[in-house]
């Protein structure tokens, strides 16, 4: 029996793509964020109400991803933001290769701001960068108030917290808001939480407040 | 299952060192950080998947789980933290960042001589 040690990364393929598109993003001074959360939490919705408040503002681009069909590019096409639809055929998560060819057929020139809407998941998306600045985690207030402590791994690495659906009535979620913010910051110190309700648009302005900061740091940068 | 994806480009890395070696490999030791909650089933299955009809289809894997290590600002101490309970061990305070995740590295081959 022989051995080697070989020492290398398994994902360094996906790492080097990654990269990439991070270069690419801070040369042209696009901020690009990474949404990730179950299915049905309203991160379309979000991305929606999102893009319809901020325009005049801010340029908003949007990389979907879902398994199948292009439903979630129409709703994002009918705000008039720009949107490549990216279908993973199976693939539980986005890879950043994939987002490497999304980035080509975006007018990235022209915008501020990029979304990229991961598929529906609350694990597997978080363990492959895709080159950008920060995550996005969304948790709707239907899917209860245990999922920090759950599905750790979103949380400890996730940028900003959207509870999202708070227009629901609380007695019937069995919703511990309190308990969703201590658990998410016991792994995430740093993460910023906002309590929205994208349908209503209630408490949307520290979100769009955050994002409008958010862009106008990495356009300052060098 | 975000296993398949690394089952896919784990079997490309041992391919490439199979080839550099001409031998033909039977175990492999990969390591990872908690973080990228890898199941140990559900990455075997996906890689005799893949790998079925290669050199690599009745490769065993060891998989070795690296713990998340915080980093306390009040002791100025890294230490292994557990999600279930997540305090400095030193000072029992909740003062402490998450360091970088360890990578999803392929540590070592073994292959079978002649």
């Amino acid at each position: 029996m022989k051995k080697i040690n070989v020492g290398k990364k398994i994902l360094s393929a996906n790492e080097q793509y990654a990269l990439n598109n991070s270069k690419l993003l801070n040369e042209k001074k696009v901020l690009c964020l990474n949404m990730i959360s179950s299915p049905g939490s309203g991160k379309t919705t979000i991305l929606t109400r999102t893009i319809n408040e901020l325009k005049g503002k801010i340029k908003i681009g949007v990389i979907e991803g879902d398994i199948q069909t292009d439903l979630d590019a129409q709703r994002i096409r009918a705000t008039e933001a720009p949107v490549v639809q990216i279908n993973t055929e199976g693939a539980c998560h986005l890879s950043a290769a994939q987002v490497a060819s999304a980035l080509e057929n975006l007018p990235v020139d022209g915008l501020d701001l990029i979304f990229i809407e991961n598929v529906g998941n609350l694990v597997c998306p978080s363990a492959f960068e895709l080159g950008e600045n920060g995550k996005i985690v969304v948790l709707s207030v239907a899917e209860g108030d245990d999922k920090p402590a759950k599905y750790p791994t979103i949380f400890a690495k996730s940028k900003v917290l959207l509870i999202n659906k708070i227009d629901l009535p609380s007695a019937q979620m069995d919703f511990d808001i309190e308990r969703v913010k201590t658990d998410a910051r016991k792994l995430n110190k740093a993460i910023e939480i906002f309590p929205i309700s994208a349908k209503t648009g209630q408490s949307m302005n520290d979100w769009y407040k955050w994002l409008l900061k958010a862009a106008e740091n990495q356009l300052s940068q060098k | 299952m975000h296993e398949a994806m690394v089952a896919q480009n784990l079997l490309e890395k041992i391919s490439e060192e199979a080839a550099k070696q001409n031998a033909k490999p039977i175990s492999a030791k990969i390591s990872c950080g908690k973080l990228y909650a890898i199941n140990d089933e559900a990455l075997r299955f996906a890689f005799k998947a893949i790998a079925q009809d290669t050199m690599c289809e009745s490769m065993k894997l060891k998989i070795e789980h690296k713990t998340i290590q915080a980093h306390c600002k009040n002791c100025d101490l890294d230490f292994d933290i557990e999600f279930s309970q997540p305090a400095c061990p030193n000072c029992g305070g909740d003062n402490f960042e998450l360091l970088p995740d360890a990578p999803l590295m392929l540590e070592e081959i073994e292959f079978q001589e002649g």
